[in-house]
Order: C-alpha cells, then sequence, then structure tokens
C-alpha cells in the first residue's frame, strides 16, 4: 500500500499547479461548509438557548385545547388542582425532567392613571420560574433582576412600558376578568423593565402567581401551563414521548384526553428559521459535494487521460487490474485529504479569530447579539469524511477506466 | 523442452465491414534461451504475434503454449498475473515511468507486481542495474539519462522479475545504430547470464543479424525460417 501512496503522491507533485488548483477549490469549499455550520450553528443554538431558557422551557402542558385558543388566554382551560397533581405525579416520575414551573396566563388592562393599554402577562412562583427558565432574569433590563419578582411587583415589557411611560417604582394598575365575567383591578408596582425578544411571550409582563389568583379571584389551584426544563436537552424526544404516552391516557369522563404536551419547536415559530437553517445548511453540503465531485473527477479523467501509456506499460508487465484502480483511487484520496487538511486548518483557524473578535450583530429587535461561532468535533469529522469519501467516489470512474483499459490499445496511445 | 509452441495460429481483427486477416495459420516453436527475432515490414503481423505470446492479446484460433500453459483462455486477471510471473517487456519507446527513477523503475514489477520483501529486492535490482551497466544512474529519473541508457533500464526491468521470456517490440527503433546494436548485444549477453529466452521484432537487418534464429512474416504467414549470421534455411 506505502508503495501506491508514494507512487500516487510522485504523480501528484508531477502536475503541480493542477493538484494546487484542485485542492484550493476543495479546501474552499470545506471552508464554506465548515464556517456555515459554525455560524449558523452557534447563531441556532443562542436563539434556541434564549426562547428556552428565557420564556417558553422545553416542553409544556396545557388542558387539552388550551394552545388553540391561546390567543385569546382563555381562563376556563385552566387545570385544576386534581389535573395539576397528576401531572405533578407523571413529572416526578421521569428521570429526564430536572424542574418546571406553573403558571397562570391572563390578557389584561394596563394602566398607569393616564393612559390604558392591554397586557399579557405571566403569572409566575419566581423561585420555579427561575430554575425552569434561568435566562429569564437576564432579559430585566431596568430594575433589579435578583429573585425576579415578589407579590405586589410587575416587570413590565420595554414596549409598554416606552409607550406608556412608565419607570421603574411607578404604580399601576391592572384590570381583568376573571371566569365568571366580573372585573377586578389591583395595584401593583414596577418592579423592572423586560426586554423583548422574538416568538410567543417574548413581549409578555410578569407578576406573582399569588397576585393572580387575587386578580382573578381564583380561590383554589388553577394553572394555565406548565413549563418543564429537562436536565439535558438531547433527551427531548424521548422525555416528550413518554410524557405524552403517560399524560395521554389520562381521560376525562368523555373519554378525550386531558392533556396536551408540546415541545419548544411546536410553540415557537423560530423553529421553523432553525429547519430553514438545517435546510441551508444541507444545500451547502450538497455544494461542496457536489464541488468535490466535479473537481476530483475531472482531474483523474485528465490524470488518467495524459497516463494511458503508462497504464499500458504497467498492465502489460503483471500489474493487476484491481492495483491499477488502486492507484487513481489513491490519488483521489489524496486530493480530497490535502484539500480537506487544508480547508480544515483554515476554517478552525477564521472561527479562533472570530470568537476573539467578539462580532456582535443584531437579529430583529434584538441587538448587540454576539457572534460566538462554534463547531463540534463531531461535525468536523463529518465534513471530512464525507468530502474524503466523495473524492474517492470521485475518482472511481476514471480509476475505473484505466483498470479496464486494454493494454494493447493503451501503449499505442500516442 | 519448447518455452513457445504455435500451432495454426490466425488473429483476425473486424472493424465494422472490414475484416483484417493479421495473422493466417502460423506454426512455430521456441526452445528455452534462444535469441529469436521476428522480421519483417510493417503490417506483416509482427507485433501481433509478440503481443498474443505476451498474452496481451487472444488468438481467434489455434493453439498457444507458453512456459507450459496454453494461454488462449485466459481472463484479463489471469493473462496479468501469467504475464508478470513470466513475462518481461522491452518496448520501443522505453515506456519507463517518468516518476519513478533509475532504480524504482526496474523496482517496479518486484514491488507492485510480485510483493518481494524491501531487502530481497534491493539486491535483485542492484544487481540488475550492474549487469546492465546502470548501477551509478540508480537515483536519476529517466529524463535525465539518454534512450540507450533508458532502454538498459527497460532491459534490466525486463529481467528482473527472472521472467522465463522477454519480448522486445521493435526495441531499437528509436536508438542510434551503434546504439541499438548494444542493446541487442546487451539483451544477447543478459540470456547468456541468465538463460532468458528474449523474442524481439525489428525491421532493421543490421540489427536482425544477431539473432541466432530469424522468423520472416510477410502478409500475417511465416515465411521463412533461418538461424542468424547465415545459419540455414528452415
Amino acid at each position: 500500500m506505502y508503495n501506491i501512496f508514494k507512487l500516487a503522491v510522485r504523480n501528484l507533485k508531477r502536475y503541480k499547479r493542477r493538484t494546487f488548483l484542485t485542492s484550493m477549490l476543495i479546501t474552499l469549499g470545506v471552508v464554506a461548509v465548515l464556517l456555515f455550520v459554525s455560524i449558523s450553528g452557534s447563531f441556532k443554538a443562542m436563539m434556541i438557548g434564549q426562547i428556552t431558557d428565557s420564556m417558553l422551557g422545553h416542553l409544556q402542558i396545557h388542558r387539552k385545547g388550551y394552545l388553540a385558543s391561546i390567543d385569546s388566554l382563555p381562563l376556563n382551560r385552566n387545570l385544576n388542582a386534581k389535573q395539576v397533581a397528576k401531572v405533578e405525579q407523571v413529572l416526578a416520575d421521569i428521570d429526564a425532567v430536572d424542574t418546571y414551573s406553573m403558571r397562570i396566563k391572563l390578557g389584561a388592562m394596563f394602566s398607569n392613571f393616564a393612559e390604558t393599554t392591554n397586557i399579557r402577562l405571566n403569572s409566575v412562583l419566581p423561585e420555579q420560574e427561575l430554575n425552569t427558565v434561568p435566562l429569564l432574569s437576564e432579559r430585566i433590563i431596568q430594575g433589579q433582576p435578583a429573585g425576579l419578582i415578589e407579590k405586589g411587583e410587575i416587570l413590565i415589557p420595554e414596549l409598554i412600558a416606552k409607550g406608556m411611560k412608565v419607570k421603574v417604582g411607578d404604580s399601576i394598575v391592572l384590570v381583568a376578568n376573571n371566569k365568571d365575567g366580573s372585573v377586578n383591578g389591583q395595584t401593583l408596582q414596577v418592579r423592572g423593565i423586560l426586554e423583548g425578544i422574538s416568538g410567543p411571550g417574548g413581549r409578555d409582563g410578569v407578576i406573582h402567581l399569588e397576585d393572580a389568583k387575587t386578580l382573578l379571584r381564583f380561590t383554589g389551584v388553577e394553572i394555565s401551563e406548565i413549563a418543564i426544563r429537562l436536565k439535558n436537552m438531547n433527551h427531548l424526544p424521548q422525555t416528550f414521548a413518554d410524557l405524552t404516552a403517560k399524560l395521554s391516557s389520562i381521560k376525562n369522563q368523555q373519554g378525550q384526553p386531558v392533556f396536551e404536551v408540546h415541545t419548544w419547536e411546536k410553540l415557537s415559530p423560530f423553529f421553523n428559521i432553525a429547519k430553514m437553517i438545517d435546510l441551508m445548511t444541507f444545500f451547502i453540503r450538497i455544494m461542496l459535494v457536489a464541488i468535490v465531485l466535479v473537481s476530483i473527477m475531472n482531474v483523474m479523467i485528465m490524470a488518467v487521460y495524459e497516463r494511458i501509456n503508462e497504464i499500458g506499460t504497467i498492465a502489460a508487465i503483471g500489474t493487476l487490474p484491481a492495483r491499477i484502480l488502486g492507484i487513481f483511487m489513491v490519488e483521489g484520496f489524496l486530493l480530497g485529504v490535502l484539500g480537506t487538511a487544508i480547508g480544515t486548518i483554515i476554517s478552525l483557524i477564521t472561527i479562533t479569530i472570530m470568537n476573539a473578535s467578539k462580532i456582535s450583530f443584531d437579529f430583529g429587535r434584538q441587538t448587540g447579539l454576539l457572534l460566538a461561532p462554534t463547531i463540534s468535533a463531531g461535525e468536523v469529522i463529518v465534513v471530512v469524511l464525507t468530502v474524503i469519501g466523495i473524492a474517492v467516489v470521485g475518482s472511481l470512474q476514471p480509476a475505473y477506466k484505466a483498470a479496464k483499459m486494454d493494454p494493447i490499445a493503451a501503449l499505442r496511445h500516442v | 523442452m519448447s518455452l513457445v509452441v504455435a500451432k495454426n495460429l490466425k488473429k483476425t481483427y473486424i472493424a465494422g465491414d472490414i475484416t483484417v486477416n493479421a495473422i493466417q495459420g502460423v506454426d512455430f516453436s521456441i526452445e528455452s534461451a534462444s535469441f529469436v527475432s521476428f522480421v519483417g515490414p510493417s503490417g506483416s503481423g509482427k507485433s501481433t504475434l509478440l503481443n498474443m505470446i505476451g498474452c496481451l492479446d487472444p488468438p481467434t484460433e489455434g493453439a498457444l503454449q507458453v512456459a507450459g500453459s496454453d494461454i488462449t483462455r485466459l481472463d484479463r486477471r489471469e493473462a496479468a498475473r501469467f504475464r508478470g510471473e513470466n513475462i518481461g517487456f522491452v518496448f520501443q519507446d522505453f515506456n519507463l515511468i517518468p516518476v519513478l527513477t533509475v532504480f524504482e523503475n526496474v523496482e517496479y514489477p518486484l514491488q507492485m507486481v510480485q510483493n518481494w520483501p524491501a531487502g530481497k529486492r534491493r539486491k535483485r535490482v542492484q544487481d540488475l542495474l550492474g549487469a546492465v551497466g546502470m548501477a551509478d544512474q540508480e537515483n536519476k529519473y529517466p529524463s535525465q539519462i539518454s534512450g540507450g541508457q533508458k532502454q538498459r533500464v527497460a532491459v534490466a526491468r525486463a529481467l528482473v522479475t527472472n521472467a522465463k521470456l522477454v519480448l522486445a517490440d521493435e526495441p531499437t527503433a528509436n536508438l542510434d545504430r551503434t546504439t541499438a546494436t548494444r542493446i541487442i548485444d546487451l539483451m544477447k549477453n543478459m540470456r547468456d547470464e541468465f538463460g532468458t529466452t528474449f523474442i524481439f521484432s525489428t525491421h532493421d537487418p543490421k540489427v536482425v543479424k544477431n539473432a541466432e534464429i530469424i522468423y520472416t512474416l510477410e502478409d500475417g504467414r511465416l515465411k521463412e525460417s533461418r538461424s542468424g549470421n547465415g545459419g540455414h534455411h528452415v
């Protein structure tokens, strides 16, 4: 095998310029893919992290039908005490679940005593909420983030704060209808201003769960949603399946399931952007495959054509067809290895430089997001193996042609 | 025992509507350690005959035995293996591999065809390069040596595997007269030293006179068989 490699290396060195240009083409493709994967991957991971860790959690449980009418935040589709207890029992049995947070979601009128607007609110138990969505406190751009919220306080979204000219420490009034249709009001103090983020709930205010119960005149336990955080997000599909299986077995008197379970993917439109990024990554990879395939095939076809006489000679002196095949395939393989090695090194250096440069970007209303491209060893290995594999595949046809060549015809070739 | 035996050997090429009878029923036998030349004008069938003996082209009809094996029914792979084990080739254009040194060119059949161990290989190549007078040029590339030297290397490559038979198709066609004579002398010396049978084709009368047995081909038929240097008619 060493001899085949030696011969292949010598032949690659024989046509230095062609070897260089082909390798550079492969290098370019590898760099494009690795940089795209690292940048888009880190953007995706950052956005998903923001969405799940500051708002949605990884999974959510609602009463059946709640999500379909979530725009109106219906109070008559809340989970009751018995149902909440059942969910808690199920969650306790699933090891992958780290923590969860009970929420009452409601719509209310928000007044600064001069003007009134409507507001969507999440009412939470601060400790539960911070454990489930730990980045929520980082969205507090004014006010005290520690402890999230106390009874009698409200975190208001940035847009309402600006529009209504409300500052931290101001008093405001929330007015809401309870389930019976009667109206109740409550005065709260603005504890902080929340940065808005993309997606559902990204512009909701936050109040304490007890304040919501008072405002809505709930006497017992009533919960709109249970947001769940997993120990490891990679366990999401399995946990979702387990949870769905366990909760779907709980039926009401009409034999219908009581609960519905959704992953963040179903709840956030960003999932579609994430899928689009994955699709783009896929097409970039297809382009890389095409670049490698075409360039390797082209250069190997040329190599075979230029060396027909040599092929005839080595075939005549007894080189077996499989070995001739090997000689040319190893050349293609080495071209792939060379291009990939250079491309990988350039990509990793570029990623390091980009991280050191702390490049920031804006996404929607979010500004100053830090671009921190990263790429896993697994991703690099996949790209490297794909390119090298394609290089071998690309050289297969020319190599096969060389191996099948009639020695006499090859020797006569001028 | 005869090394090469041909009986009623025929080769026909068909290209569209045209049929070419390149070899038309040839019989001959060549003994081991002979120094044989096929002569004849262009198109007489010399190269075709050498290609058939060399397992490069199967005959259309007839029997052909080389080194005791019927070579008419070998598939590509078997033919390649047979060539690698029994036959060496010397070409008109030398056909050395340009990216390999003189030493590596001679080493090639041992390394890539017969898989000899490195130590044994090195000694054998050095012996052969010494025998053809190229020992001091072993690290040069083909582009750095003359035509005559290239053909010496080609002879060494043909002999390095202990081939029973060396086929040389017009080995002196690209060489000047003096060099051509030296190459023929070299091949003869190699025959004497290693007992290898040499069959070569040529149409150069001054080169052919060095052969011990001369077969004359004309229009694919064997017209004459005689010994070289004033040998008898057969």
